[in-house]
């Protein structure tokens, strides 16, 4: 099957997720983060913050809305029994926090073919209620036998 | 620890019990089969139940932010996924720095299981507490 390219640059609607304390601690606890920045309220607040803490991994939970749309779509034509997360790269700015609202967009920003095997590549930018850039994603899916 | 060229960071040894991976699907929002239902996994040609790979990623940022001071020390990390993880087999995540310049450390690290790098070429970008290195 030939890759189609014509899909790159295509940009998907911004999808907004709520940060929520709970959500934080159970991530938090499924990835044994052990830092109670994550975990206890008023250990996050003598350290300065107004909530608990995201772990800088949580990215996946607030960049997941947005970026199941791009990988699902059609047009881009990834077969799922075919694919394995290949690469992913995470950029921080200011932590996100309990409470905070992030908007991420996404974008398709490359599909390649070397050897027969694909590289789908997208952009995750996740922006904070207050403007500020939290963290910038790029995901390289790898799909075999194409 | 002193983040000075050829620095280890403190070693860090995971053993995802058996039902990790379903935590981590709820934790995440993945619920991809492979990794939660052992038939569906050998239906599909795995030797069962797979970790998430950004599970597997998790582990490496913890390992730096535990040595680093706190989460707001960790402002990038790359990684390529190799190797498949699996449940009940321990991790081991190691690292070291690479250069330190201007308080920002270049960690190069990896995640091993039973001598398989499931995580390998990490490189982590730390923003260093003052006096934690030049």
């Amino acid at each position: 099957m030939a890759l189609s390219t014509d899909v790159v640059g295509k940009t998907y609607p911004p999808q907004t997720y709520a940060v929520g304390r709970e959500k934080v601690r159970e991530y938090a606890l499924a990835v044994g983060e052990g830092d109670p920045l994550h975990l206890d309220v008023e250990a996050a607040r003598a350290a300065g913050y107004a909530d608990l803490v995201a772990p800088p991994m949580f990215a996946v939970v607030y960049a997941a809305p947005a970026m199941g749309p791009a990988i699902f779509d059609p047009e881009v034509g990834i077969d799922f029994a075919l694919m394995v997360h290949g690469a992913q790269q995470f950029a921080w700015g200011p932590l996100v926090i309990a409470g905070d609202e992030v908007t991420t967009t996404v974008s398709v920003e490359s599909i390649e073919e070397r050897g027969g095997v694909g590289f789908f590549v997208f952009a995750s930018v996740s922006v904070n209620q207050d403007g500020h850039t939290v963290c910038v994603g790029t995901w390289t899916n790898v799909v075999r036998g194409i | 620890m002193n983040f000075v060229e050829g620095a280890k960071l403190p070693e860090l040894t995971v053993t995802p019990d058996k039902y990790l991976t379903v935590r981590y699907a709820g934790a995440s929002g993945d619920y991809n089969p492979i990794h939660i239902d052992e038939e569906f996994a050998k239906a599909v040609g795995l030797p069962g139940r797979i970790l998430h790979g950004l599970f597997s990623m998790a582990l490496v940022a913890r390992a730096q932010t535990e040595a680093a001071g706190g989460p707001a020390s960790l402002k990038r990390l790359a990684v390529q996924f190799r190797g498949m993880g699996f449940p009940e087999q321990e991790i081991t995540v190691t690292g070291t720095v690479a250069s330190v310049r201007d308080g920002v450390a270049i960690v190069h690290a990896e995640a091993i299981q039973d001598g398989n790098a499931i995580i390998r070429d990490a490189v982590a970008e730390l923003r260093l507490p003052r006096g934690a290195g030049r």
